[in-house]
């Protein structure tokens, strides 16, 4: 348990995914203007990367790692080489889910988010997730931590730069940064903060 | 004072549109406004009666500083005293000896002025460097951009420059404000305009980029080869009992200790808070949540016993005058630009550097002091929390409307009047 509660506090601040690893850049630039939508797709990406991360990890323990057929009968198959198609499948499936949900029950936040849901399928943090899961060869409890730490990272980081973004509209930015070029540096500053929490062992 | 009132007069046509050096009407306007009232009123709503503006508040801060400053040069010189004495030097090993021996200064750690003009050698260039450096962007920017330019500037200026350490070469100075000046703020578009810290911006760039020159045991002391730990260093390598070895808890509280320029002094900062608090331009729920969040966090903590991180076991009360918490808390975390500005929110966001302060501390074995990190993760978030507070004040604002409208038609409100026409 102790073990779990570090692996979250670790994925959250430690190893964020957006402001350590720079992962998901796109949809973090694109979308960071205002705090509720930030908001909002931070709640897509943590029931997304809390879905698909743990999904993946069935997947990858019982199916596609090496041995992992033995229960088949088939000990010597290695189907790892399987890996990435099999984890972008999932989360394809997982968005188009989430999507059909939120448009069903949450109109609004269907519209807010518009074509950048569909876009998370493509979003390097959610299969970085997965892959980092892999890598380190998490168990399921680990892998649904993991995962929603993750995205409660992402999730912070998102709404934490769409806080600044809003006050930086009364800002006075030269010609030649505005818009994104002012986002990149205020993302680098915000990682700077971040550095904080580098070097702590859990 | 009237001669100088003339000759700015007189200077104005060359500074002003069509004049020779219009290009620096900023640089006019800079000291124009530094010795005088500006004129101008506002004449449309809102009106604000008051003698204070942003320069006279950042000027403020800048007097604020003066203990500090002075501390930063008899306590430089006064460690720096002590080690030459305890290593039998008689003279500097760098370029200060010059001016050192010409003004035949000694080097005894009892004698005041010693001390004093010794300190004053390692203070002096840092911030010179400093101001000349950063003044240069802040110019550049203010003219090239057609905006003032701001005694903000003094105020980063003196708030970096006694944050490194004594013995940091200039050129690193130079770098640092460079940063701190013109990515943390001025791509902005100037003073009130970034989020985070200008002065911490510049020290977080350095002390990232030049850790052998920021960090460790031989860099507090501004002499060659002398090494020893401060506070923190101290006690994040042989815990509560290393830290009681070097000092006693009013070494910490009067500073002298060693430690970064000007923020060793618990006292001077107390009477530099003193002077902001009862000037009321720093914010005291700010301060007051510093406090409350570190005494907190490390209280919790001090009910660990850790056999492996010795910083577990210092008390809270030592926390406070050790390292740069008093310093960050009085001067950087009261910035008024990168703070909280929710009544609410203002506290909250000192909590959370306080919190903040003393996980670094004590979590984190990477870095010894916490402080300025802290303060720049609060500053990250300081939006956010405004956001959340206001949200919950409309919140709450509505459910008061609503109940007042609500009871309103059976007891308050007079009954509305039938038209006439039916």
């Amino acid at each position: 348990m102790e073990q779990l509660l570090s692996l979250l506090v670790k994925s959250i601040f430690v190893e964020n995914l957006a402001l350590a690893f720079f992962l998901g850049m796109c949809t973090f630039l694109a979308l960071s203007k205002k705090i509720s939508t930030a908001f909002g797709l931070g709640i897509a990406v943590i029931v997304v990367q809390g879905l698909t991360v743990p999904v993946n990890n069935l997947i990858y323990q019982h199916l596609l790692k090496e041995g992992a057929l033995a229960w088949a009968g088939l000990p010597d198959v290695d189907l790892s080489f399987l890996g990435l198609i099999s984890y972008i499948g999932v989360i394809a499936a997982m968005v188009q889910i989430l999507e059909m949900f939120l448009d069903r029950f949450v109109p609004a936040l269907y519209n807010a988010l518009g074509i950048f849901l569909p876009l998370i399928t493509v979003n390097c943090a959610i299969l970085g997730g997965s892959l980092f899961m892999v890598e380190r060869d998490y168990g399921f409890a680990e892998s649904v931590t993991y995962g929603v730490g993750s995205g409660i990272g992402w999730a912070l980081a998102i709404t934490a730069l769409a806080g600044v973004r809003e006050k930086l509209k009364y800002s006075d930015v030269p010609d030649g940064l505005q818009g994104l070029g002012i986002t990149f540096i205020t993302v680098g500053l915000m990682s700077l903060g971040f550095m904080a929490f580098s070097g702590i062992q859990l | 004072m009237s001669g100088l009132r003339k000759a700015l007069d007189r200077a104005h046509p060359l500074f002003a549109k069509g004049g020779k050096l219009e290009k620096y009407y900023a640089l006019y306007e800079m000291v124009d406004t530094f010795f005088y009232t500006p004129p101008d009123v506002a004449r449309t709503a809102p009106h604000v009666r008051d003698g204070i503006d942003l320069k006279r508040v950042m000027i403020y801060v800048w007097l604020a500083t003066f203990p500090c400053m002075f501390m930063a040069c008899w306590n430089t010189g006064y460690q720096a005293n002590m080690a030459m004495a305890g290593m039998g030097l008689d003279e500097v090993a760098n370029w200060r000896e010059i001016p050192l021996h010409l003004l035949g200064v000694g080097f005894s750690p009892d004698s005041f002025w010693d001390n004093f003009i010794h300190g004053l050698w390692y203070f002096l260039p840092v911030y010179i460097v400093t101001f000349v450096v950063g003044g240069v962007w802040e110019v550049l920017f203010a003219a090239v951009r057609n905006h003032e330019i701001n005694e903000g500037f003094f105020v980063t200026s003196i708030l970096f420059a006694l944050t490194l350490p004594p013995s940091i070469p200039l050129w690193q100075v130079a770098m640092g404000i460079s940063f701190g000046v013109v990515v943390g703020k001025e791509v902005f578009g100037g003073t009130g305009k970034n989020f985070l810290n200008p002065a911490l911006t510049g020290r977080a760039f350095l002390f990232f980029a030049f850790p052998a020159q920021l960090s460790g045991d031989s860099v507090w002391t501004a002499v060659d080869g002398y090494s020893g730990a401060t506070a923190l260093g101290a006690g994040a390598a042989e815990g509560f009992q290393g830290i009681l070895a070097q000092m006693t808890w009013w070494d910490a509280f009067f500073g002298n200790i060693q430690g970064s320029l000007g923020s060793t002094s618990t006292l001077a900062i107390l009477l530099g808070a003193a002077f902001l608090l009862y000037t009321r331009v720093a914010s005291w729920r700010i301060m007051l949540g510093c406090v409350v969040g570190l005494v907190a966090t490390t209280m919790f903590l001090n009910l660990f016993e850790s056999d492996t991180n010795m910083m577990f076991s210092v008390p809270w009360y030592w926390h406070l005058v050790i390292g740069g918490f008093a310093f960050g808390t009085v001067y950087m975390a009261t910035d008024p630009v990168s703070a909280s500005m929710t009544n609410m929110g203002r506290f909250i966001y000192g909590v959370l550097i306080g919190l903040m302060t003393a996980l670094i501390r004590v979590v984190n074995p990477a870095f010894p002091e916490g402080i300025m990190l802290a303060i720049l993760f609060a500053n990250i978030f300081a939006p956010l929390i405004d956001y959340f507070v206001m949200q919950s004040n409309i919140k709450r604002r509505m459910a008061r409307t609503q109940k007042a409208q609500a009871s309103a038609p059976e007891s308050a409100s007079p009954p509305v009047a039938q038209p006439a026409v039916e």
